[in-house]
Formats: C-alpha cells, structure tokens, sequence
C-alpha cells in the first residue's frame, strides 16, 4: 500500500453487520476509502444504502446488535497508525480519540442535543476530557467558538438551552461542539438536511471556512448530488453497502461511469436547466437488505444488466484517482474518449 | 383563454397566542398574511418558500381544513359559476370538497395503519354515494393500475409499502373522487431521489390524463422549475413574487427570491453560481419586522425598507406578467 503523508483516515475492506432475528444485514459490505487532510470527501447514497453506518462505525458508535466484521480503519495520528477497529468500543483509547481527533455531526440537532443542559455546558464537556483548560479558560473558549460559527451575543447565548436556539443556530452548536477540540477529522452526517436552503448555505459556508483554517479533513454523507457539486473534493457514490464508483469530483460528476451514478444524476431536475429538462427515474425500488440480489447489487434496476452481472464485480481503476464496480465499465467510459476527440 | 379555477382574495390565517394562568390571548402568529392569488385551470402553480412562511398553512386553508380568520377563497366551476367557500356550512362545502383534494407530506404518517388500503380508500367513495362495493374496488383498482401498482395491492396494510408506494396511494386517495384541483403539500419530499423522480413524472401524466390543476407546496425551487407553470415565492405570510417559472429563474426582481435561488446546490459543476448567503435566522411570524418583512436580512435593503410595507405590484417581463412586492424594482409598473 502507498503510504502518504497527507492522508488523514483510510478505511480498508470494512464490514459492519447487523444481526436482528437470526438474519444478518450486511449493511457495509467490504468499503475503502481514503480521506485527506484539508480535504472534503462526500458519501452520497440513498437511505438505506449505508452510508450512516459506514459514520458510526468509524467513530465506534455502532448499537450492540451489530459488530465490526472485518477490515480496518487506519487513523494516522502525526506519525503513527491506530487501528481504531482493534480499539475498545468505549475503551480509555477510543475515548481519547473520539470527541477530539475525529467528531462527529449528527444529522438532526433538534435531537442530538440534550434538552436539559445549557448549550455551553455541552460544548464545555468536551473541552474538559481532552484539555487541560481551568474553569474560566474553558467557558471563554466556548464564547469564542460561538463567536466564531456566528452566533449573535455568545455571552448570553451560552448560557441558554438549546430550546431557545433555532434550527440553524443548534446546528452550529453542534458544529462548534464538534469543533471543540480541533479535531483532525470531521465527520458530518446530513448536516444540513433538517435546514432551510439559506440556512444550509450559512452551514457550507461554515464548513469550508474551517476546512481552510484547519487543515481539517472533513467526510460529508448526503444524498444531495448539489452538495457533493458545490463542496466534494472527492466523491465516493454508495449503493447497498458497497461503493460502486468513487474518484474526484470532477471525475464522478463529469464522467460518471458507473449506471447508477449516471442514473442518480438523471434523476433529479437541476436548477437553470429549464421546464423541458428530461428527468429519468431509476426503475424499481431499493431492494430490501435481507433478500439482496446474488451479485452485482444494483443489476435488478439497471438498463445495461447483462448475465455476467451474477458475479460482483471487483473493484476497477480507471485511472489514478476514478474506480469504478462494474463489469461493463469500459465500454460507458470509451464514450467519453470518443466524445472528447471528436 | 385562461379560466381561474380558484380566487384568493386577501387571506388572512391567524393562530392565537395564549399564555398565563388564565390563557389569555397575547398575540397572534400571523401565518399567512394577506395573500391575493388567482389559480388558472390546468396549470401547476408553485408555492416556494422557507419552513414556517406559511404556504403550508395557505394550502390547509384553501380546503378549509384550517380556517380562514379572513379573506374570500371563490371557486368558479367549469361553467363559470362562482361560489365563494368561505361562507358556505360544513355540509354545503361536503360537495366542494370533491373537486379540491389534497395530497400530503408525509406518506407515513397519512395512512391509518389498522386499515388496508381499501378500507382507508373507500369512504370517500361511500360518502358520494358509490353503494355497491364491486364498483368501489373496481375504482380504486383502476386507480392503483394508473399509478403502476397492482390491483391486489389495496387487500394490504400501509406498513407493507415503501415510501414511494405509500405516497402514491396518497395520490390515489386524492383522485379517487375525480377532483379539478390538488394541492401537493411537499408531496415529493420525504422521498429519496430515485422515487422522487417517478413520482414527479406520475403526477405529471396524471394531469394530462385527467386535466388536473396542482397547486404544488414545495421548498425545492429545482423541483418547481422542473414542474411548475408559475411559481410564487413565500416570506413570512405574504407572496413577495409571483411569475412564470422561466421570469423567476431568469429575471429574479424579489431580492429574497435570488438569495433563495442563490443557495441551492447545483448538481452541475458548470453551473456553480456565487452563494448570496443571507445573515441571521427567518424572523418570527408573532411580530415581523416593521415595513418590508424581509429587511432585516436583505444585502440590498435601503431606509425607505424599514418604513413602508411594500405592495404586490404588477411589472412585466418578456411580455408575461411578474408580480413582485419590494421598493427597488426599477421596472414600470403595469395597470
């Protein structure tokens, strides 16, 4: 494996399974990915596909029915590796990591705060695990974070509940308590998609300002093809536990390859393209998780479905940066050569 | 020639505040605040805006489902008849509520779990008199069929379907009484992008089929493009613009509407457009803000913002008619 310095967190082959009622849901089946620092990776993926799951089991947050089935998850802190599937769920290890080097974003911040403590005092508790901050240190911090994420008058605000905040100012709560402890690596889940779209903007705007500040690397799970235009750096498209094409923005969104990318993109209307634009649904529906079709998981929807697709395919580079889950890749993507030398 | 179907003169939706021992009223929320808007026969008409401006409101209150604290709804039949709703009796509006159906958000919540679907569908149908039971399921059968569902589908349980399938027995529901005007309330939000798209092309067959006229509630201005003849733009209880879909997208007056515009991601990394970001939160709809309600937070705002209120004045653009309420449109007005 080519080893740089520049990456943050690599997931290898991971595997996370549920076990309910004697089935087994391989909800993450066999994921890698690589992350950079000061870089925006996004998952996007409908519900259902794994993309949540992949979040929680990076962070050890999985609930008890499922476990880590194999794979591993590299964070390379400075200059050493931690396994952090190796590490103890709710070991001392795990603690110190969780919170401060990676932190996470919930999709929801009408539920992911608790009701009953101060917006500051949830902000402050993770300053006094991972710090050695005093009293008054640490509520100044909290003022100049919220300061920071843009919240009118800190040094009330922080000593209110999160019920008299708003939708987009709990989200930056959450935000700022996130970013409490300058984590290396941000993970954010849907954040922005209990917001209005102004609100969304004011988040994106937020994001990208602490990505450039501090070099944090930043996974993004949405299922808004906008989102990943406007923020991806690099983009890595999942469907049923696995990832079907993953590359750079530019890559994936330009020349998508793989038919589920392609048909995802058809799907949604895009803004400025008028009344006439053709919109082209996936045929189908998700298939259910327990009775997943043999092989490659998205033939049962796709136009292009051939007898070879019984055998998942393997993983394919197209080039440095583009792979690709199909067996039929190379022929979508001779017409994007051809396009460009005609 | 365009026919209106409904007529909203100056509707008015205002909830009680109470508060203290006694529940006294202390304030209103003013949800919807004075909105004119006439909806044409067999167009889509658009009704975009942030969560809590009141188009939700504004569509429960074209049925009556909440009550108008003032203002006229008139609906003029095909015959050019006119009726003016808010003033009929329950019972009267019983016949009304055939022609105006609603589809809503939530396709989860909206169908009674301990029912099957026919049992959920057929009272409607008993109500206006459809007595024999083989004619009831041989309706909702058809039906289902034209929303490429089984027939044997309506013997089952809402909780065997998926989202998209509760959705369009949703739709089903609305048009099993063969109603002239739906009101989609956030119809295809709950879905997930691939459903998204096959419902959006259903419901528009279904309106060349059956010449229906949508009044779609939405917050997605890409969805509206995409479907909508006109669209209006909602800010705290009050329609700031209104237009053909193409003005809107191509000759925005209303600043709110470009900064709307503005923030929504585009999935399409040629079309990346600068993020107008607007500062600080929707204002509440208790006591808006003196003079333009959008002041507070608009990049453009001028001193004469703060007084006035501005009305919903007429301008033209590309010949079509462009209603927009702010002070800084330097267009003619129109009579």
């Amino acid at each position: 494996m080519n080893y740089k310095n520049n990456i943050a967190l690599s997931v290898r082959n991971l595997k996370t399974f549920f076990y309910t009622n004697n089935r087994c849901n391989k909800a993450v089946n066999g994921v890698s990915f690589d992350v950079e620092k000061g870089k925006t990776l996004c998952i996007v993926g409908e519900s259902g596909c794994g993309k949540s799951v992949t979040a929680s089991t990076i962070m050890q947050l999985l609930p008890t029915l499922s476990r880590i089935e194999e794979g591993e998850i590299i964070f390379h802190k400075d200059d050493h590796k931690i396994n952090i599937e190796k590490l103890e769920k709710n070991g001392r290890a795990m603690r110190a990591i969780r919170g401060s080097d990676i932190a996470m974003i919930f999709q929801d911040p009408m539920t992911a705060l608790n009701p009953v403590y101060t917006v500051g005092f949830q902000i402050s508790e993770n300053l006094k695990y991972h710090t050695n901050l005093n009293k008054k240190q640490i509520r100044e911090k909290c003022i100049s974070l919220l300061n920071d994420m843009g919240i009118p008058l800190p040094e009330q605000r922080i000593d209110e509940y999160p019920h008299s905040y708003s939708g987009g100012m709990r989200q930056r709560a959450m935000i700022a308590m996130a970013m409490a402890c300058n984590p290396k690596i941000l993970i954010a889940d849907e954040p922005t998609t209990a917001l209005d779209v102004t609100i969304q903007a004011q988040i994106f705007e937020l994001m990208e300002k602490l990505k450039k500040e501090n070099d944090t690397a930043i996974i993004l799970i949405t299922h808004d093809m906008g989102v990943v235009a406007e923020l991806a750096d690099n983009v890595a498209v999942m469907y049923m536990g696995n990832i079907v094409e993953a590359g750079t923005a530019n890559d994936v969104l330009r020349r998508p390859t793989h038919p589920y990318t392609k048909a995802l993109l058809e799907s949604v209307p895009v803004l400025g393209r008028g009344k006439n634009q053709k919109i082209n649904p996936i045929k189908g529906s998700t298939p259910d998780p327990y009775n997943r079709p043999i092989g490659c998981q998205f033939a049962p929807r796709c136009n292009w479905q051939t007898e070879s697709c019984d055998i998942m395919p393997e993983i394919k580079q197209i080039n440095n940066t583009h792979q690709i889950r199909c067996h039929k890749y190379e022929q979508f993507f001779e017409k994007y050569n051809e396009k460009r030398n005609s | 020639m365009k026919k209106e179907i409904l007529k909203l003169r100056d509707i008015k939706v205002h909830f009680p505040v109470k508060a203290g021992v006694f529940n006294r009223v202390v304030g209103h929320v003013l949800a919807v605040d004075g909105v004119d808007l006439d909806i044409y026969r067999g167009e889509v008409l658009g009704l975009a805006g942030e969560s809590g401006c009141g188009k939700t409101t504004l569509g429960k209150a074209i049925l009556r489902l909440v009550e108008p604290t003032d203002g006229k709804v008139k609906y003029i039949s095909n015959d050019e008849e006119e009726t003016e709703l808010t003033s009929l009796k329950k019972t009267e509006m019983d016949e009304f509520r055939k022609k105006l159906q609603i589809v809503f958000q939530d396709p989860h919540s909206s169908l009674n779990p301990s029912f099957t679907i026919f049992g959920s569908l057929q009272d409607p149908l008993k109500k206006f008199g459809i007595k024999s039971k083989e004619q009831r399921r041989k309706i909702i059968g058809d039906l289902l069929e034209a929303v490429n569902m089984r027939r044997e589908y309506m013997d089952l349980y809402p909780h065997e379907f998926s989202g998209g399938q509760r959705q369009r027995i949703g739709i089903v529901r609305a048009l099993c009484l063969e109603p002239e005007l739906i009101v989609c309330d956030e119809a295809v939000s709950a879905l997930d992008v691939s459903i998204q798209a096959q419902v959006l092309q259903l419901l528009m067959q279904l309106k060349k089929e059956k010449n229906l006229t949508y009044l779609f509630i939405t917050h997605d201005l890409s969805v509206t493009e995409y479907l909508c003849d006109r669209i209006a733009v909602m800010y705290l209880g009050r329609i700031v613009e209104l237009c053909d879909s193409e003005d809107l997208y191509g000759n925005t007056l209303h600043p709110y509407s470009e900064a709307l515009i503005s923030a929504i991601p585009v999935a399409d990394l040629d079309k990346q457009t600068k993020r107008i970001v607007l500062e600080g939160d929707v204002p509440s709809p208790v006591n808006p803000p003196k003079g333009c309600p959008f002041h507070p937070r608009c990049p453009k705002a001028k001193d004469i913002c703060k007084i006035e209120t501005p009305k919903l004045k007429k301008y033209s653009t590309n010949g079509n008619e462009h209603f927009a309420s702010c002070h800084l449109v330097d267009l003619p007005e129109v009579s």
